[in-house]
């Protein structure tokens, strides 16, 4: 499958962070032709390249865009708030195409009738802040911006700030927990609003429908989930970085012939396909295409699209502590499954790492699982269940060899050991 | 123009007020090195807030310390991506290149060492962050020189 790049078109041979060699490479054409379209017809377009949402859950853009009624005031808001361990795909977007990111958005802004976009952008990410703020700066020099204003708001580190009702929590300057749906953001977002929520890449994708239409956008990758996508490769591998490769390009490909394959000569033991909050992949499943239906298929998310590869050296209770320590730190305590869960996981986790569990401890350990998948606000209560199920399920004989006092059987030998201490 | 004056013209740029208490708090942390119950007053002044409202959302959120911390943070990625490649000797090294553990800050108040969750940077990992800025990667054998570098400048 080719390398194609929509999103990072043109980065290779020219800083694009430069508004003239962004325009060098024909930036800014699609908002001109945008700027000439009823807002009703940009909606059309991205609905029939059926452009899915690169946030994680594959929404179709075009009817998120449909669904925001049009009693202004109305607000985008742009989710930069990439936190997703695996993931760090938009940051690129961000340093490298951040005329881009507003292009889309000027464009989205008018499919929507918005006057006031707001771009979400992770805390940590300082140096992308200023290159973002760069080119807004430019932007709006030139006159680009017409009546529609674009304010970056900085984050100050919370993971949940991605989920996008606590997104807009946050920048309203609440706690950052989300809020029970219905009502959607499309009828009542920001500040009681209607509001539209996406991703980086998912508005850094628009202009490029806008200029090829649509149903020419929609015949790149397979039929259900077009376009490309920025995936994060990441972990044991020996080319680690971001590639921009057509949706369906089987996971193999990302790995070895584009990723270089497994580092050290080490054997592949798993893959999580796309950030560290959906249920692994075993190296049997090494052909699935890397597109929302497949990965789904094959019992996984696309999710982040960050592709985590790990060798045979890592034990698999380990590394389900590490995942859910991170999400005990993150759970913003609003549900008692997720803060409690997440708390009784990591504990039973420990347990069985350090062989003092018995067989009725991992019994608990995906009851416990059961008990918190769904019950909770937000996504987040399941990203906290599916590592560990996944891990368990799939490397029960690992688990199990724990079990009894005896322990771990990588006997301090594993890649990650001590991470936790 | 001072730190109330800085918040409210922040504030302008958003519909409601209320929304620039993270760049407010951000602000005043830079300010004074932390957010003391003097600087929570202050934003929660410049907003028409009070303190305790200041207070709720800055313990939310990592990046914002209300006890104090060193002149200097060092970050070290623990997460996932950075763990499988290292990550664990990246991080002892600092404690022991500093003589504290992860969370604790040097006796001089010179440095405070913490693990931090993904910072977005696993293609380069080990990822460490230094006063915001980002080392990718940083291996064990760099750590000296960045300590070093800390007890040395300004
Ligand atoms: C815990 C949690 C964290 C999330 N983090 C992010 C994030 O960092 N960036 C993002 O775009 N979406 C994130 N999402 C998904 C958003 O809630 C939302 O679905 C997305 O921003 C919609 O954009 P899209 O339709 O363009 O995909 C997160 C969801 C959850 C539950
Ligand atoms: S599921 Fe967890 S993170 Fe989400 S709202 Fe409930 S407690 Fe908060
Ligand atoms: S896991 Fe360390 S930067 Fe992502």
């Amino acid at each position: 499958m080719p390398a194609r790049s929509v999103l990072l078109s043109g980065t290779d041979e020219r800083d694009l962070t430069k508004l003239d060699e962004y325009r060098a490479v024909g930036g800014y054409k699609a908002l001109s032709k945008a700027l000439k379209m009823e807002p009703a017809a940009i909606v059309e377009e991205v609905t029939v390249a059926t452009l899915r949402g690169r946030g994680g859950a594959g929404f179709p853009t075009g009817r998120k865009a449909s669904f925001v009624l049009k009693e202004p005031p109305t607000y985008l808001v742009i989710n930069a708030d990439e936190s997703e361990p695996g993931a760090f795909k938009d940051r690129e977007i961000m340093l490298r195409v951040p005329h881009r990111l507003i292009e889309g958005c000027l464009i989205s802004a008018r499919a929507i009738e918005s006057q006031e976009v707001f771009i979400y952008i992770r805390g940590e990410y300082l140096a992308e802040f200023e290159v973002l703020r760069a080119a807004l700066d430019d932007a709006r020099e030139a006159g680009l911006l017409g009546d529609i204003t674009i304010v970056l708001h900085r984050g100050a580190g919370a993971y949940i700030c991605g989920e996008e009702t606590a997104l807009l929590e946050s920048l309203e300057g609440e706690r950052g927990q989300p809020r029970p749906r219905p009502p959607f953001p499309p009828v009542n977002g920001l500040y009681g609003r209607p509001t539209q929520i996406n991703n980086v890449q998912t508005i850094a994708t628009v202009p490029a429908i806008i200029e090829l239409g649509g149903a020419e956008f929609a015949k790149i990758g397979p039929e259900n989930s077009p376009g490309t996508a920025v995936f994060s490769l990441s972990g044991n591998v020996v080319n680690p970085g971001n590639y921009e490769l057509e949706l369906g390009t089987p996971l193999r490909e990302l790995i070895y012939d584009v990723g270089g394959g497994v580092a050290g000569g080490r054997e592949l033991k798993a893959i999580i396909p796309g950030g560290s909050s959906v249920p692994i992949l075993t190296p049997d499943q090494i052909d699935t295409p890397l597109d929302f239906d497949s990965i789904a298929e094959a019992g996984s998310f696309f999710g982040s699209a960050a592709v985590i590869v790990i060798d045979d050296r890592c034990c698999m209770v380990q590394l389900a502590l590490r995942a859910e320590k991170f999400y005990m730190h993150e759970s913003c305590g609003k549900c008692t499954p997720c803060r409690e869960g997440t708390r009784w996981l990591v504990s039973l986790l420990q347990t069985i790492e350090d062989g003092r569990a018995e067989r009725a401890d991992l019994d608990l350990l995906l009851s416990v699982c059961d008990r918190m998948l769904g019950k909770s606000l937000c996504a987040l209560g399941d990203f906290a269940v599916y590592p560990v199920a996944s891990y368990a399920r799939h490397f029960r004989e690992e688990f199990e060899a724990h079990l009894d006092g005896r322990g771990c059987p990588f006997d301090g030998e594993s890649s990650i050991e001590g991470i936790f201490a | 123009m001072s730190l109330a004056e800085r918040i409210q013209e922040i504030a302008t740029e958003y519909p409601q007020r209320r929304s620039a208490i993270l760049p407010a708090l951000r602000l005043a942390q830079e300010e004074y090195g932390w957010l003391p119950p003097e600087a929570l007053r202050e934003v929660g002044d410049a907003l028409e807030l009070a303190p305790a409202q200041c207070e709720a959302v800055a313990s939310f959120y990592d990046m914002l310390h209300l006890a104090p911390v060193g002149r200097h943070l060092v970050e070290v990625c623990t997460n996932l991506s950075c763990a499988l490649v290292g990550a664990q000797q990246v991080l002892e090294t600092f404690e022991t290149e500093l003589g504290v553990k992860a969370g604790e800050t040097t006796e001089d108040g010179e440095v405070t060492l913490r693990a931090l969750e993904c910072a977005g940077g696993c293609g380069r990992a080990p990822v460490v962050v230094v006063d915001h800025r980002y080392h990718e990667p940083l291996k064990p054998e760099d750590v000296p020189a960045i300590v070093e570098q800390l007890r040395a400048g300004p």
